[in-house]
This record gives C-alpha cells, sequence and structure tokens, in this order.
C-alpha cells in the first residue's frame, strides 16, 4: 500500500465526527491545524537557519557553525534559548500597540497564506476555489504589517525603511502576478488541487516551453524581492523595522512552495507522459517528500541567488522591475496566450 | 537599434548573473576547498600550517655554542617605530687588551610590537629573526617584556 496522508486525515475527521457533534468536531480540527502550522513555522525557523548558515559558509570556503551538536546542527537550538531569554524592548516614543502588532501581521500572513497550500494528495487544508488568488490577496497584506512597523516606530529612517519596502514589495508583486498568470492561463484554473492535478503528465516547466521557463525565472526573482532578501534586502527589514528573523524564513517557505506547486507540480511526482513504468516507480515516492523537496529545492537556489549578487540600490531595483521584469512578462504573458488557445504546450 | 540593445542586456545580465553562481555552487560542491582553521583541534594533530612569512615574535637565534650574531649596532632600535626594542651596551675587553661593543641586554617589549619586520630588515647581521610562534597570553604583562639574548651568550667570531 503506498503511503497517503489523506487516509490519516479521513480518519481522524470520521472519528472525530462519529464521537463529537460537528461543530466541536470542527473546533477540534481547527485547533489541530493551528497547532499543526506553528510548529510547522517554528520548526521551519529551526531548519532554514541552520540550512542558510551552512549554505552561506559553504559558498564562501568556509565551515560554517560547527561546535554545537554533530557538524553544528544544534545551533539554532542554542541560538532560539538565547533569544527566548531577551529582554522584549519597547522603545519609549513609539506608538506601542501597532508597533507590537506588526511582526504578528507579517507572521499571520504567512501563516494564512498557507491555507491553499497542497503538502501531499488530499492534504490541505482548504481546497478553495479561488486557491491562487487567495494566496497572492493575503501575501499582499504583510506590507501592511511593514508600514505598520515603520510608521509606529516613531523614526525617520524606520519609516524611509518601511515605504522602500513597501515600494519594493508592490511593484515586484506585478511581475510575480503577471507569471503566476500564465500558469493559470495554462491549466485554465485557480484551484490548486486543478493545477497540481494538470501537471499529472509532466511538471508546467517541462511541458510549457519558453513562456513557463521565463515566467518560473521572473517568479523566483520576484519572490526573491517580495521576501526583502538579498540582493533585494536594502530596507533590511529585521534590524530596522522590528520584524522577527522568523517572519522571513515564513514568508520564503511560503513563496517557495507556491512556487514549487505552480511550476514543479507541488506533490505530483516526476511523471513523463502517461502510465509508464518510469511513473509507476515515482509514484511510490510518497507526495509530501516530493513537495517538501522541491520547496527546499527552489529555497536553495534563493539562498544560493543571496550569497553570490552583490546588493542592488533603490533606483537600481526599481529600474529592475519597471524596465525590464514587467515589460518582459507582459510580452510573456502574450506568447503563453498564444500557446495556450493553440494548444501547443505538451 | 534601441530594441537589440535592450535585449542584448538582458542577456549579458544573464550571462553575468550565471557565471557568478557557477562559481559560487562550484565551491559549494567541492567542501575541499574550505580554507577555515580549526584552531584548537588542528594543534592538537598537527594540522596548524602557518605561512613561513607570518610574522608572530622576534627572536635572537644562538647557536649550539651558545653564541648569536648581534654586534650591538642599534639598528633595530632606531628602526622600531614604536620603541618596543631597547639595547643595553657594554664593553668586553678583546684578548689584544681593546675595549668592543657588545651586548648586555637585547630588551625586547612584545606588548608593544606590532610585527612590523622593520628591525629584522634595518639588522646587518642577520641576528634576529620573526617566528610562527603566536600563542603570547599570559597573566601577567611583565612575563611580556622579554631578554632575548641568552644569559652567558657572547657574539660569534668573524662578525663586524
Amino acid at each position: 500500500m503506498k503511503f497517503s496522508l489523506e487516509y490519516i486525515t479521513k480518519s481522524v475527521d470520521g472519528w472525530l465526527n462519529a464521537t463529537f457533534n460537528p461543530t466541536i468536531a470542527f473546533l477540534i480540527e481547527s485547533v489541530i491545524v493551528m497547532v499543526l502550522v506553528i510548529a510547522l513555522f517554528a520548526f521551519l525557523g529551526l531548519v532554514l537557519v541552520i540550512m542558510e548558515r551552512k549554505v552561506a559558509a559553504f559558498m564562501q570556503i568556509r565551515l560554517g557553525p560547527n561546535r554545537v551538536g554533530p557538524k553544528g546542527m544544534f545551533q539554532t537550538v542554542a541560538d532560539t534559548l538565547k533569544l527566548i531569554v531577551k529582554e522584549g524592548f519597547t522603545p519609549n516614543n513609539v506608538d506601542k500597540f501597532l508597533f507590537n502588532l506588526a511582526p504578528f501581521i507579517v507572521m499571520i500572513t504567512a501563516m494564512v497564506a498557507m491555507a491553499p497550500l497542497p503538502f501531499a494528495n488530499g492534504f490541505q487544508i482548504w481546497d478553495v476555489n479561488i486557491g491562487i488568488l487567495f494566496i497572492t490577496a493575503i501575501t499582499s497584506v504583510s506590507v501592511i504589517g511593514i508600514l505598520m512597523a515603520g510608521w509606529s516606530s516613531n523614526n525617520k529612517y524606520s519609516l524611509l525603511g518601511a515605504m522602500r519596502s513597501g515600494a519594493q514589495i508592490v511593484s515586484y508583486e506585478l511581475s510575480a502576478g503577471l507569471s503566476i498568470l500564465v500558469i493559470v492561463m495554462l491549466s485554465s484554473s485557480l484551484r490548486i488541487s486543478d493545477i497540481v492535478a494538470a501537471q499529472a503528465d509532466g511538471w508546467w516547466i517541462f511541458k510549457g516551453h519558453i513562456p513557463v521557463l521565463i515566467s518560473f525565472v521572473i517568479f523566483i526573482i520576484a519572490a526573491t524581492a517580495e521576501t526583502n532578501r538579498a540582493p533585494f534586502d536594502m530596507a533590511e527589514a529585521e534590524s530596522e523595522l522590528t520584524l522577527f528573523f522568523l517572519a522571513e524564513y515564513a514568508n520564503i517557505f511560503i513563496v517557495c512552495a507556491v512556487g514549487a506547486t505552480l511550476f514543479l507540480g507541488g506533490w505530483m511526482p516526476l511523471h513523463f507522459g502517461t502510465g509508464t513504468a518510469f511513473n509507476t516507480v515515482m509514484d511510490y515516492i510518497p507526495g509530501i517528500v516530493w513537495f517538501f523537496g522541491k520547496t527546499f529545492l527552489l529555497i536553495f537556489i534563493i539562498m544560493w541567488f543571496r550569497w553570490t549578487f552583490p546588493r542592488l540600490r533603490i533606483d537600481q531595483l526599481l529600474n529592475l522591475e519597471w524596465k525590464y521584469l514587467l515589460p518582459i512578462c507582459l510580452v510573456n504573458l502574450l506568447l503563453a496566450t498564444i500557446i495556450a488557445i493553440a494548444g501547443w504546450h505538451f | 537599434m534601441f530594441i537589440v540593445d535592450y535585449i542584448k542586456e538582458v542577456f549579458g545580465a544573464i550571462k553575468s548573473l550565471g557565471t557568478g553562481m557557477r562559481r559560487t555552487f562550484w565551491y559549494f560542491v567541492h567542501p575541499k576547498e574550505i580554507i577555515t582553521e580549526q584552531y584548537p583541534e588542528n594543534k592538537e594533530n598537527g594540522q596548524l600550517i602557518l605561512a613561513e612569512r607570518f610574522r608572530g615574535e622576534v627572536v635572537m637565534p644562538h647557536d649550539e655554542n651558545n653564541e648569536h650574531a648581534c654586534t650591538g649596532c642599534t639598528a633595530c632600535e632606531l628602526a622600531c617605530p614604536n620603541g618596543t626594542i631597547k639595547i643595553v651596551t657594554k664593553f668586553d675587553i678583546t684578548p689584544e687588551g681593546k675595549k668592543k661593543k657588545a651586548i648586555d641586554q637585547f630588551v625586547y617589549r612584545l606588548e608593544m610590537c606590532t610585527m612590523c619586520n622593520l628591525c629584522v630588515e634595518a639588522c646587518p647581521s642577520d641576528a634576529i629573526i620573526m617566528t610562527n610562534d603566536f600563542e603570547h597570553s599570559v597573566y601577567d604583562r611583565n612575563e611580556l617584556t622579554k631578554i632575548l639574548n641568552k644569559p652567558g651568550s657572547k657574539i660569534r667570531d668573524g662578525i663586524e
């Protein structure tokens, strides 16, 4: 029997509905989902920080953290313990309510954006019919958290940083949205489970010819910019804007998971055509392994960017978006429309 | 043609970014290139290799007869930019009954030394050299003031 998470969720759901009345069962399920999401984010924070530091070290011919635990793997656990015992500090002249609220907004948008993401076949919090629109809409809200942090800290430099960061996120959302549109057009659905199902005979990046390749590259660039990471990190969110670093890694995970779902097939195993022996072998690897494998591949690519490219100035950054990425995106959208209408994709 | 330049620019950018990414990925998959020295451990297993020209401390080499090459000319003392070296001279009586200048104490204050190597370059008889030894921490700063010539040592014959 193939490993299936859908079986587990179905049996838990069935047992809860048989034991309690439907309202209480729904509440219990919501609590379970919340705890799982928070646990996943805490775990991702630990794993991605050590991964980032190790990748950075190897790319810079260094060793990286190597003292705590085997090969330094428990370094982030120790760091987290140290951060927990730190004093929570709020400066005197800030707007206290907004100042303390801002990091929660950024974190919660990242968590809510996870709702329509399928981790495996049938292992999805909410299969809404506008899934991909929902994700783009929710991730846009995080810019409010950033502006809120900059404004409430009552400091002109924080405000400038927040404004730059806001300008950056708002402009790069355009190219991210347009590159997502290519996939939406090809699979002719906004529902994420449909998009994944459309890739059962090959991922879009293989099936979709040049337009999908271009939009994949643009999506990765826009995702890097939207998460405020190097080489687009002149706003330096974690030091100026009081956003704790977990939010950065949570956002990276979300955008990489979206990228993996749209372009690399999400939990869908590597398939070529239909019904070959190769596909059957690939089916034995569980979907959740495929999903996390692809997501971490994209996260690695974004880290690779960070430790290779020098940082852009704010004018170069906006030039890149408005003079290069956006025109290319529009032409690419036209090309993809022609291919989708003529049915030239596989 | 504007549009040709535009496309050229895009492809040029992709090519140059690709060059950088190829280099970092090459380092990523070649862990043998790592140049980090694991300091306390590599001392124990003898893998601590310092460059020969690394400057750690000034010493005065003595041969097996407890003889050095320092004439006491104070060229090093004059060359030192921050007064690290102080040479105390004395006068030896040669067998012919003549008085000859020699060093009594070569005082070297490690705490003030910046390892600039000027004293070694100034020395006309190569009496002092820089060694690789870099573990200088002590509990009392008086231990950092060193007398470089060994007790009872004298100048090697034939060095003027």
